[in-house]
């Protein structure tokens, strides 16, 4: 009889490992060959959550970049003759206490916050991303010492920190212009979050740093920088993505908290936090002063968080 | 077990440090008169800025301040307000009141969270976890200011089933709604960690190693299935403790609850910098040892993790 | 033992279930698919054999054979969806265990028929101890106080030849060796003394020196406690010692099945031709190592005939027509080729 110990059925190049599934990948021949993307984008496409979050987020991006589109009102300029007027044609979510048109304001409001959570996101996955992949890349003493910092920053209380980072900087005696505010808000709104993409962001480098595909290149000579731009990034993006989606939403809701709070943006800013704070007092009387703001605020932020939910669950296959 | 527990708690000296310093160069070392503004609308009487100067050594720079202010603060003193009240006793008073609602909101995250991750982990896609899943984004989705101020306007406003506001009494019964408000976003996260959890490991090959003995479904699920699943939503919920203390200021402040969040609010506004800087060590220091904590627990709820 | 009726297993037709036969466990015409998303995969297509008490069944075949699947139903565990089980029989002590309530399934996991894993590692609990996992059963199936449960456990690791069963009670899976783990494992499923153990690739994942320690351990339980025993496995090598019959599996079909040496002396089939021939041989150094050409088949479209005929070295017409049934040839064999009688008279 043959020699048990190398007596194995090796018929087959490609054993698949997984049983009952394994030679169905195995033999389709007239398929091309799909990669994780590329399943992930099938697998978004059927899904009715992924275009109505997708949809609502471009009709946002629209109404902050051409506002009068969809408003033809005045957003700043009221009329106290209007005072707490009720919706009509011309306003149809009707007047605050200035006699400013509700309708208007709202649609003016997105392109404060949309701007201010966008390029915070955008700043927070900037900072947060070099520094997660330098922790990660080089590891030892530069790891342990980024990694310090990032838990200082981490350690302090969101809203606490944010407020006091605006109340030193924009506090009542300061007179700041808009732009000034804006860039204030989301300095303080990177400044507290970077530390959650360096941790996403290390994690995954460290995952995929010993992979052996990454000391295949490191073997025939790549450099450290294309061993980042080229193999590591890629494989760290889709996440890192991910994130950034959903944190648009959570920074729009945190502008707007400030906002609400007194230390955000100001009037003249127009803004959904601002209108929510404004209206709070007259909410017996007109209620549609907090519930319209509130309304597009609840829009926004569940847009954002629902298309990054529908591209997570689409890349991760545990889930499916 | 020693060794790793005193590293850790080596880790956390210069994190301590570090955040406090931060918040303490925040408040007090901005350029300028110290004093400008901080003593509300009036100006500080000189008695006032000879007594705080000589005693946050103000005159000196920013890393002797901290210092002297740290050397107080460990023998106990936090130091005075302008209006010569004790700051440790402002802490002292507020305290519980915001550990009390931190920890009904704990437990709601706990009973409705776990509650509806378990359910929907074991019957995934079927009525409830649609229903699971949409609820969650919404809590997830909603800013704490929007959910608290819509529950306590449909609550207490228009319905009238609760008081809007809680009484200095802080009744467990009051702290429901505020404490569902505080943790209505982690209730949301802990329902959807748990149902992936449970989810992932319900096809784990231990589980069906478990159904293959012979043992009753129950006993699959509540110990060989949970056990597993639950040991990341036990540390979350954990995490969570510290980050509810330092995130109670928007709820404090609309159910108007006397504790350390609408005190440091107060303070900040009133430019208060003691005060602040006093609250934040307090917060920093129970997150921080929260997350030891958790640490701690998670090595003994999963026994492959070792202490190196 | 090697008196197989294959009368019985040549005619599975509608009429000849349900029989009450006297054997331990029967396994008649079962067909199941796996439904996917990209669609639906026909993962066992009629699979019947059977095991009786003191005898032990080798099922052979490549990894996507379905012979793991099979032994998932049996025992079960079939994960549903994607599986569902769309045809035939399994029957335990003559009662088709498919028509079963829930519970009594449950009764007779561990009990009737047990099970070893293939990977220890991840069947075992991580987050209790080998001990309290074989304790387990004691306590909630024979409903033992916690005392003797663990008595009765340090004396499973003993028979399983653990060293220092007593102090091994204690320790979690990750810190038992490999070959300790795949013991303690056994020791689990021998635990409530089951009349069927089926023991799916139990060696696969171990070192080579320890996959033989582990086989003969099997081997001398199964003797012991004249259990039946089903060995699926992919390793030619492993069956040759230890089984009485063999059944090889193809495309969720057997292809043949065979008393151990008439299989390997006169293969009835071209695929198990071809799995022999694959060996590698000391005596034929330098040569190339033969292989069976082409790839298993897709199992969401499984070619018209015989499943095998596109990598089939002998293939006629008639095998892309027709599916040969699985057929007596000889005393005591059966294959599912148009050509068994040809392969087996040859000379």
């Amino acid at each position: 009889m043959s020699d048990p110990s190398t007596a194995s059925i090796v018929s087959t190049p490609s054993a698949q490992p997984t049983d009952p599934v394994g030679p169905t990948v195995a033999g389709q021949g007239n398929e091309k060959p799909r990669g994780l993307l590329g399943d992930a984008w099938r697998d978004l496409r059927r899904k009715p959550l992924f275009w109505i979050s997708a949809t609502i987020i471009m009709i946002f991006l629209l109404m902050a970049a051409f506002p009068a589109l969809f408003a033809p009102g005045d957003a700043v300029n009221g009329s106290l003759s209007r005072s707490l007027v009720k919706s009509n044609g011309d306003a149809w979510f009707g007047y605050n206490l200035q006699g400013q048109d509700v309708y208007a304001r709202v649609i003016y409001g997105a392109r404060a916050s949309i701007v201010v959570a966008v390029l915070s996101v955008i700043g927070t996955l900037l900072v947060g991303g070099t520094m997660g992949i330098i922790a990660g890349y080089r590891g030892g003493w530069v790891d342990a010492l980024l990694s310090r910092i990032g838990d200082v920053f981490f350690g302090v209380p969101f809203v606490l920190g944010a407020i006091v980072i605006l109340t030193t900087f924009n506090g009542s005696g300061s007179n700041n212009s808009k732009a000034e505010i804006m860039s204030l808000v989301t300095i303080s709104l990177i400044v507290l979050s970077w530390p959650v993409v360096m941790r996403l962001m290390r994690s995954s480098v460290l995952a995929t740093r010993d992979a052996d595909y990454i000391i295949a290149a490191r073997a025939l000579g790549a450099g450290t920088g294309r061993i980042i731009l080229k193999h590591l990034l890629p494989n760290c993006l889709a996440p890192l993505l991910v994130y950034g989606t959903i944190m648009v939403g959570s920074f729009i809701g945190a502008e707007a908290t400030l906002s609400f709070l007194g230390v955000g943006l100001k009037s003249p800013v127009v803004s959904w936090g601002i209108m929510i704070s404004e209206g709070k007092d007259f909410i017996r009387v007109a209620p549609g002063l907090v519930f319209f703001p509130a309304a597009f605020l609840v829009a926004a932020v569940l847009s954002f968080v629902m298309l990054g939910e529908s591209v997570r669950e689409a890349l991760d296959p545990k889930l499916r | 077990m020693g060794r790793y527990l005193l590293r850790r708690l080596l880790q956390l000296v210069p994190v301590f440090i570090g955040s406090t310093f931060l918040i303490y160069w925040l408040v007090w070392a901005v350029p300028g008169d110290p004093f400008a503004g901080k003593c509300g609308e009036r100006r500080c009487p000189d008695q006032y800025v000879a007594f705080m100067t000589e005693k946050y050594h103000l005159d000196q720079n920013v890393f002797v301040q901290y210092a002297n202010y740290m050397k107080n603060l460990l023998q106990g003193d936090f130091g005075q307000t302008f209006s010569q009240r004790d700051i440790g006793g402002i802490i002292a008073t507020a305290y519980p009141n915001t550990l009390k609602l931190a920890l009904v909101a704990l437990a709601i995250e706990a009973v409705i969270g776990l509650g509806a991750g378990i359910l929907t982990g074991l019957r995934r896609n079927g009525f409830l976890d649609n229903l699971v899943l949409v609820s969650t984004l919404f809590l997830l989705a909603l800013p704490v200011f929007v959910v608290g101020f819509v529950l306590q306007w449909l609550l207490g406003v228009q319905w009238q089933i609760v008081k809007p506001t809680v009484s200095s009494e802080m009744r467990w019964s009051e702290l429901i709604v505020p404490g569902f408000v505080l943790g209505s976003a982690s209730v949301a996260y802990i329902a959807r960690v748990a149902r992936t959890s449970i989810a992932e490991n319900r096809r784990a090959d231990y589980v069906r190693t478990a159904i293959a003995k012979g043992l009753p479904m129950r006993r699959v699920v509540g110990v060989h299935l949970l056990r597993n699943s639950l040991i990341p939503v036990v540390t979350l919920l954990g995490t969570d403790l510290g980050a509810l203390m330092g995130g109670a200021i928007v709820t404090e402040g609309i159910f108007q609850i006397n504790g350390i969040g609408r005190e440091v609010y107060r303070a900040i506004i009133t430019k208060e910098s003691a005060t602040v800087v006093g609250i934040v060590v307090v917060l920093v220091v129970v997150y921080l040892v929260m997350n030891l904590l958790v640490d701690l627990l998670y090595a003994a709820l999963d026994p492959r993790i070792r202490y190196e | 033992m090697s008196d197989i009726l294959v009368s019985e297993q040549s005619a599975p037709g509608p009429g000849g279930s349900g029989r009450p036969s006297g054997r331990l466990l029967e396994v008649e015409d079962l067909r199941v698919e796996f439904r996917t998303r990209d669609g639906v995969a026909k993962v066992i297509n009629g699979v019947t054999y059977h095991v009786d008490a003191g005898e032990t069944l080798a099922v052979l075949g490549e990894s996507g054979s379905g012979k793991s699947v099979t032994a998932q139903t049996i025992m079960g565990i079939l994960d549903t969806p994607p599986g569902f089980v769309t045809g035939g029989q399994v029957r335990f002590h003559g009662k088709d265990m498919l028509r079963m309530s829930d519970e009594e399934r449950r009764r007779i996991r561990g009990e009737g028929i047990a099970m070893i894993f293939q990977d220890a590692l991840s069947a075992l609990n991580p987050v209790f101890t080998v001990g309290f996992q074989i304790a387990e059963q004691f306590r909630v199936r024979r409903g033992m106080g916690r005392a003797e449960a663990k008595k009765r456990a340090i004396d499973m690791l003993d028979q399983v030849k653990i060293p220092n069963a007593k102090s091994r009670f204690n320790n979690y899976p990750h810190q038992f060796s490999g070959g300790m783990r795949q013991r303690a494992m056994i020791a689990m499923s021998l635990a409530l003394d089951p009349e069927v153990l089926i023991a799916d690739e139990p060696t696969t994942a171990l070192d080579v020196t320890v996959q033989a320690q582990i086989m003969d351990l099997l081997a001398e339980l199964q003797r012991e406690r004249q259990m039946g025993m089903i060995l699926i496995t992919h390793d030619l090598g492993v069956v040759a010692d230890v089984a009485d019959r063999i059944a090889v599996m193809y495309a969720g079909r057997i292809v043949e099945e065979a008393d151990v040496y008439e299989l390997y002396a006169k293969p009835a089939h071209p695929y198990t031709i071809g799995l022999i021939d694959s060996i590698p041989r000391l005596d034929e150094k330098g040569q190339q190592l033969r292989t069976i050409k082409g790839l298993p088949p897709n199992l969401m479209n499984i070619p018209p005939g015989c499943p095998f005929n596109p990598r089939c070295p002998m293939v006629q017409p008639v095998c892309r027509e027709k599916v040969p049934p699985l057929l007596q040839v000889g005393a005591a064999r059966a294959s599912a080729c148009h050509f068994a009688e040809e392969l087996v008279n040859r000379v």
